[in-house]
């Protein structure tokens, strides 16, 4: 295959940046969209060009570092992360247009890599649970219902790619937090928590400079993980509660 | 030596700041209610539903009491007298008018004054657009902010043409609300102010109504196919219903 790439390109977090124009031929319909562009960068480093600075890590969808917004879609055509996108999803002589994702609280590094740690501080705030750990307790010892144990593995499945911001129009973050509380929020080792937990994380989404919610859906249509958008209900059903129980 | 100064969990082998960012809780008290909802994203949007879903209930009915119309000048003439003794002797005359007034008042400045705050930190949040632009949400859910602002202008403009009368065309006359009706809807802009505004008001409701029973917490999977039905059956009867007396007036069905 023969593509032309439509490429962001900025050198740092001060430098304007522009979309850069390159042709990459040979492409094989069974590469993944990230070893396409290691084939851009092989040519741009043998031509002593600087190349393409992308994120990625585990290449098996399961890390949440890729990134990439192609033709305008986070993580490219196919519901899933931009390392499980194959070349197949293209055709030849297309034109691709490769972007970072876009959000205040996710300024450009280079390129196309964006700081996520915006995503970290909101964990931070209340992603984690309490409760000793030490050896694994016995699977039983702590009952769960099998709904809730459901419901808290569907939201356990957010790899914190930062999808649903790059895809929200108000670049907003309540799909991953909403992810992160529901998870939690569920399960009985979480409930000492319950409150502070929502109210914490959503605060910290808010100081992080996320947009809010409008309910348009592009967060959970861009989700490699399927994360629903009733995940967005179900967290603001927390937080009505829980402003209402916690102690002050 | 060197083995035990690893096994010490002291202060000093564990920096402050390590602790601290383990347990960066906000543990500070907290602020009252109102400031919580107040200040954060989704507290104001809970504003924005409840308020919503106040004007929406009136609408239902001020919808409800405007096809009275049909029904001919002395019917729809009382039937306005009667709204300024609801709750007499109880309340004094216009009493219950005043006090929907004034909770109506409250709602639409709560729900414009965070429509705007939240607009605002929405457009600060996404600075730079992506060069390869898709529009992919509804046509409702798009044009929620203009379609405000159509709303926000229009309700001012209805007040001072019907309520006040001070842009009415022709002689206001207090107390003769068929008459004024008519007198409205003799002119072409007037025809043209209110439907376009109605229009606005349907899909400002179809994605509004729906939107506020998530940000209230009451949608779920399960519920989801009634509340979209529940949202376009309001749009749509709201938008029928207010739309008729126009096109009523204008075809000399009600003259
Ligand atoms: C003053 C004029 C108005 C302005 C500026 C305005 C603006 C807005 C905006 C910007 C939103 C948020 C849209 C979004 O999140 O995508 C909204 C939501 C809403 N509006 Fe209005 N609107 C106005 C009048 C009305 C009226 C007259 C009604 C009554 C039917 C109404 C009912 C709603 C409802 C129910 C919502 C949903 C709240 C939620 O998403 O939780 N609005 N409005
Ligand atoms: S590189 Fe790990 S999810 Fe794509």
């Amino acid at each position: 295959m023969k593509l032309t790439l439509r490429v962001w390109r900025q050198q740092n977090a001060e430098a304007p940046g522009a979309m850069a124009t390159y042709e990459v031929d040979g492409i094989s319909q069974d590469m993944s969209f990230l070893e396409m562009l290691d084939t851009l960068n092989e040519e741009l480093i043998l031509g002593g060009d600087e190349p393409v600075a992308f994120d990625h890590d585990c290449r098996e969808g399961i890390c949440g570092a890729c990134s990439l917004v192609i033709n305008g879609d986070a993580h490219g055509p196919e519901r899933t992360t931009t390392c499980q996108l194959h070349m197949r999803s293209f055709d030849d002589g297309d034109t691709i247009d490769i972007e970072p994702w876009r959000a205040s609280a996710f300024p450009v590094v280079k390129d196309l890599v964006v700081d996520r740690s915006s995503f970290d501080r909101i964990i931070q705030a209340g992603g984690y649970i309490s409760a000793p750990t030490g050896t694994a307790p016995d699977a039983h010892a702590t009952p769960v219902p099998k709904p809730d144990a459901d419901s808290a593995f569907e939201h356990a499945e957010c790899i914190g790619c930062g999808a649903c911001v790059a895809a929200c129009p108000n670049g907003s973050a309540m799909l991953f937090t909403s992810a992160k509380v529901n998870h939690l929020n569920v399960l009985p080792q979480g409930a000492p928590e319950r409150e502070t937990r929502v109210l914490d994380m959503v605060a910290t989404m808010d100081d992080e400079g996320f947009g809010g919610c409008t309910l348009t859906g592009e967060c959970a249509t861009a989700c490699p993980k399927g994360i629903p958008l009733p995940s967005i209900t179900a967290m603001n059903k927390e937080w009505l509660r829980a402003t209402r129980k916690v102690r002050r | 030596m060197e083995m035990r100064r690893f096994m010490s969990w002291t202060d000093e082998d564990f920096p402050s700041s390590v602790v601290s960012m383990a347990l960066a809780t906000r543990t500070d008290r907290r602020p009252s209610m109102t400031r919580t909802l107040w200040d954060s994203s989704v507290g104001k949007k809970t504003i924005m539903a409840v308020s919503g879903l106040v004007m929406l209930g009136y609408l239902v009915v001020h919808m409800l009491g405007n096809l009275k119309i049909f029904f001919g000048s002395d019917e729809f003439n009382h039937y306005a007298h009667w709204l300024r003794t609801l709750g007499e002797p109880f309340l004094h005359y216009e009493w219950a008018l005043w006090i929907v007034r004034v909770v109506l008042v409250a709602a639409v400045v709560l729900h414009a004054v965070s429509a705007y705050q939240l607009s605002r930190r929405d457009l600060r949040a996404r600075p730079t657009a992506y060069v390869h632009r898709k529009a992919r949400s509804s046509y409702a859910t798009r044009t929620m902010r203009y379609g405000g602002v159509i709303l926000a202008l229009f309700i001012v403009w209805h007040i001072l043409d019907l309520t006040t009368g001070t842009v009415h065309s022709g002689g206001f006359q207090s107390g003769h609300p068929y008459q004024n009706v008519l007198d409205t809807f003799s002119t072409w802009y007037g025809n043209v102010i209110y439907i376009v505004a109605v229009l606005a008001l349907g899909l400002h409701v179809q994605h509004g109504f729906w939107s506020a029973a998530q940000t209230l917490g009451v949608g779920s999977a399960t519920r989801d196919r009634v509340l979209k039905t529940l949202a376009n059956v309001l749009a749509v009867v709201l938008t029928a219903g207010f739309v008729s007396v126009p096109v009523a007036v204008m075809t000399g069905v009600v003259s």
